[in-house]
């Protein structure tokens, strides 16, 4: 049977608190033996296909300080703009790419993330998305998760023709989703998530 | 009716109820203050990226992980504290059972102290008890663990504040935007009704919703306590084809 209507609430969020590294990066923490490794903590194998890249930056709050016992997580497509096991048409069921990413951040706020260049994925009526990576921020102070997403620089015609920088009616906005490319060996896409103040960043409800 | 007609059967994410959530800004919980978004937050219909959302598989856990009693033990001994079991079943909005998804929790040793390197509460670390674990939900959304009673500790906050027993909770479902972080309190407890965090959840109701209860049936004799906490996520809109199904 289906339902119409919802016939529960979503659970409250709470904050994750100051001693989120216990429950999500405890090995980071050194809290050691419990798992392997922690979840999240590497996204690429070697049968990872795409141009490989640094994903980084700080997330600060409103005073400009670092938010030093932030986590980050991240959520992309693969090279080709498939999600990794995903159901439906834009599915890649045997990946060789996550998809999926999980950082603490430093005492500088600094996260970093080794991954790969996403694909363009479907939007509304079939229209590609311009490349982008999911971003969910959580910490102490942050009363429920923040979601927003990055976009790459370099795709400048993309951006300009997607439909979520688009929704953003200041331009000026926009621009806070948009990381500057540094070229290196493996080039990186630098954002600053700022939580509050002139530059704060676009977050969504969605 | 043919059967491709309703397949894929889910429709798009219910919006989430802002008003049913703490809001950004909640200067009770001072942290807040300086990490509250102000702007609004921009709404859109969502995409595949954020329907989807990552797998893990059940190979992805050690026979421990669910287990804070030993999965930190040092010397063989179990952690000290009163024992529980924490059980409950993950659902959607539909009251549809989520299953096969990753749901970790963390929590204080029984004196209230964590194992962390900014944690400065003067009770004593129990060398025993590490306070992670994760479970995975079975084909009906059903999770359990093994822990101990967490304590209650003080924070700095106001000049006295205390948080209640409390257990952390991350939950994944099956889309990146069901994405949740929240906090498992005890029946009976009345330190919930002073805490600043718990506060800022606007509505009573939204509070006892995050209150485990005591149960009975499922203690294990002269062993461990049970606790039954079931958490919802957000659900998805059937898709008006499902909603004509054959013989509705
Ligand atoms: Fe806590």
């Amino acid at each position: 049977m289906s339902n119409i209507f919802p016939t529960l609430r979503e659970s409250p969020s709470q904050t994750a608190g100051p001693y989120v590294h216990i429950g999500l990066t405890p090995n980071f923490l050194g809290i050691e033996g419990v798992y392997v490794e922690d979840a999240g903590a590497s996204m690429l194998t070697p049968d990872t296909k795409g141009e490989r890249i640094t994903i980084t930056g700080r997330v600060l709050d409103g005073s400009g300080a670092p938010v030093a016992d932030a986590v980050v997580e991240l959520w992309q497509a693969d090279a080709d703009g498939s999600y990794a096991g995903a159901r439906g048409p834009h599915s890649n069921t045997q990946p060789a790419f996550s998809g999926w990413g999980r950082k603490p951040v430093d005492s500088e706020g600094t996260f970093v993330f080794e991954t790969i260049k996403p694909g363009p994925v479907p939007g509304p009526l079939g229209k590609p998305q311009a490349p982008h990576a999911q971003l969910w921020i959580v910490a102490r102070g942050i009363n429920i998760g923040l979601q927003t997403r990055l976009y790459f620089a370099d795709e400048t015609t993309a951006n300009a023709d997607d439909f979520v920088l688009n929704k953003i009616a200041d331009p000026r906005r926009r621009e806070t989703l948009i990381a500057r490319r540094e070229e290196g060996a493996v080039p990186r896409y630098v954002l600053d998530i700022h939580l509050q103040g002139d530059h704060e960043t676009v977050f969504f409800d969605v | 009716m043919s059967n491709s007609i309703h397949s894929g059967g889910e429709g798009e994410l219910y919006s989430r109820d802002r008003a049913w959530h703490p809001p950004a800004f909640t200067p009770d919980y001072k942290t807040s203050i300086l990490r509250s978004p102000r702007h609004a937050l921009l709404s859109f219909r969502p995409t595949v990226s954020e329907l989807t959302g990552p797998v893990f598989g059940d190979s992805a856990l050690g026979p421990l992980d669910n287990d804070l009693i030993r999965n930190f033990s040092q010397d063989g001994a179990d952690a000290i504290g009163q024992r529980l079991i924490v059980y409950g079943q993950v659902l959607d909005e539909n009251a549809r059972p989520v299953p096969h998804t990753l749901v970790e929790f963390w929590q204080a040793n029984a004196g209230g102290r964590y194992r962390h390197k900014r944690e400065s509460y003067l009770a004593p670390l129990d060398p025993n008890f590490g306070g992670c674990g994760r479970a995975i939900t079975d084909e009906s959304g059903y999770y359990h663990f093994r822990t101990i009673r967490p304590g209650a500790y003080p924070w700095p906050n106001g000049g006295n504040d205390w948080r209640p027993a409390h257990i952390h909770f991350s939950v994944f479902g099956h889309s990146f935007a069901q994405r949740l972080i929240t906090q498992m309190y005890f029946e009976g407890d009345p330190m919930i009704w002073q805490c600043p965090i718990v506060g800022t959840i606007p509505d009573k109701a939204g509070i006892e919703q995050l209150i485990a209860r005591l149960d009975r049936r499922n203690t294990v004799p002269m062993d461990a306590l049970a606790y039954r906490f079931d958490i919802v996520l957000r659900g998805r809109r059937s898709t008006i084809f499902e909603n004509k199904r054959e013989g509705n």
